[in-house]
């Protein structure tokens, strides 16, 4: 069976303090492609391997952060499905009429009970510069910088992870493939997946709301992921620790931060999730092996640093 | 080339030398000195605020959710977003500091 419902990440709206600054940073360095700037400044970007108009929202303003992060569904009967679910779950939910946001259609947006807003939408423009179709190249033109392939998922924080996890869980059909539980059976940090990667969301829990851990790219290879070490080396850019593995996921990854101070990470790998796969469960006395598996220990800023 | 300014933490004492192109937080970490925490070094976190209680200095792009624009003027900013102009002294700021700083930056809604 193929997937019906929520199919993945969509786009995710961070705000930056210098526009420039910025667009250094994911276009030259991650090397996302940019499609187009909006009248009020808001720049949209995408991977080269996205079909989909774009992926990436830049704001300019005077905090960094996420605006909103979204989904995509199967289509649009599937939308109003959904919109359903939520309304009878007691989701308030507000529909955006199409033309709200360039290239997409209508979209759904609901505030989580971690305080974070999402989007729900089924109709995106496909952008030219996206994966060829008909005897298809590897790409229109070699990529860029860390060659990242796409926009993969977030780590969010927040308060009530176990509202938001049921949230995703029994109304919008996403499932928990790994978790780290306290002693005291309380989850701290749960990894959902709306499809067969390892995750498509993470959630851990913190004192505020609406706080952005950070906003993933995907690379190919290990080879990739210290080719993109190198580049922030060559570029003096903030990283935060890696090349490392995650326990979690198995991702091999670097964290490290954009102009702003929001946490980024490109990781390769990560195992295949089938629905019928026992959820992973990770103990707090082997949390640093469950976030830096080579460290074994998690540094300061793994639970301090958000934006 | 200007001569480097002198950092010095009110804290603990510790110095270190500091060129007016490098901010104060990134100086300190490239010499191997721990006096102020290092979060993202890119003005995001507000886990490096500071207030500078003596000198000069230039701030780069700073979360106005960690340092609202009314109270820069009182000496408060992220050390990594501080450029020296002279010699400086500086002090971490404090758990109640934090608390007078702290605003919900209404940017944030504006996002949709
Ligand atoms: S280290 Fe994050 S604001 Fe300075
Ligand atoms: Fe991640």
């Amino acid at each position: 069976m193929a997937i019906s419902g929520v199919l993945r990440p969509g786009y995710v709206q961070v705000r930056v303090l210098d526009m420039k600054a910025a667009l250094e940073h994911y276009r030259d360095r991650i090397g996302l492609d940019v499609v187009m700037t909006g009248d009020d400044g808001r720049v949209y970007l995408k991977a080269y391997d996205e079909f989909d108009h774009h992926s990436l929202i830049l704001r300019e303003a005077d905090e960094p952060g996420m605006d909103f992060m979204s989904f995509k569904v199967m289509n649009e009967g599937m939308l109003d499905e959904l919109h359903e679910k939520l309304l009878d779950g007691g989701v308030a939910v507000e529909e955006i009429s199409a033309g709200g946001m360039p290239s997409v259609g209508r979209r759904l947006s609901f505030i989580a009970p971690t305080g974070h807003r999402f989007e729900l939408f089924a109709s995106i423009g496909l952008h030219p510069t996206g994966p060829m179709v008909n005897n298809p190249e590897l790409w229109h033109a070699e990529p860029r910088g860390m060659r990242a392939l796409r926009f993969d998922h977030c780590l969010l924080y927040g308060d009530d992870i176990d509202g938001a996890k049921a949230l995703f869980m029994d109304l919008l059909g996403f499932a928990v493939t790994e978790q780290v539980v306290t002693p005291d059976g309380t989850v701290i940090a749960t990894f959902l997946s709306c499809g067969m990667k390892a995750h498509d969301l993470a959630l851990v829990r913190h004192d505020s709301k609406g706080k952005l851990h950070h906003v993933s790219f995907y690379l190919e290879s290990w080879h990739d992921v210290g080719h993109a070490a190198d580049i922030m080396s060559r570029y003096n850019m903030s990283v935060d620790i890696g090349p490392t593995r995650h326990g979690i996921t198995r991702g091999q990854t670097i964290y490290f931060f954009d102009p702003s101070g929001n946490r980024n990470e490109v990781f390769a790998g990560g195992y295949t999730f089938y629905p019928d796969h026992p959820v992973r469960t990770w103990s707090t006395d082997e949390v640093g092996k469950a976030i830096f598996y080579y460290e074994r220990a998690l540094n300061d800023r793994f639970m301090t640093v958000v934006t | 080339m200007v001569e480097p300014h002198t950092i010095e933490m009110e804290d603990c004492g510790t110095q270190f030398r500091c060129p007016e192109g490098e901010g104060v937080l990134q100086a300190m970490e490239r010499q191997g000195r721990r006096a102020i925490p290092v979060g993202c070094r890119n003005g995001g976190c507000g886990l490096c605020l500071v207030k500078i209680t003596e000198g000069q200095f230039r701030a780069g792009p700073m979360s106005r959710r960690h340092v609202p624009a009314e109270h820069s003027e009182q000496g408060f900013a992220l050390a990594c977003r501080v450029y020296p102009q002279s010699d400086l002294r500086l002090r971490l700021a404090t758990v109640s500091d934090r608390q007078s700083l702290q605003t919900e930056c209404p940017s944030g809604q504006k996002g949709r």
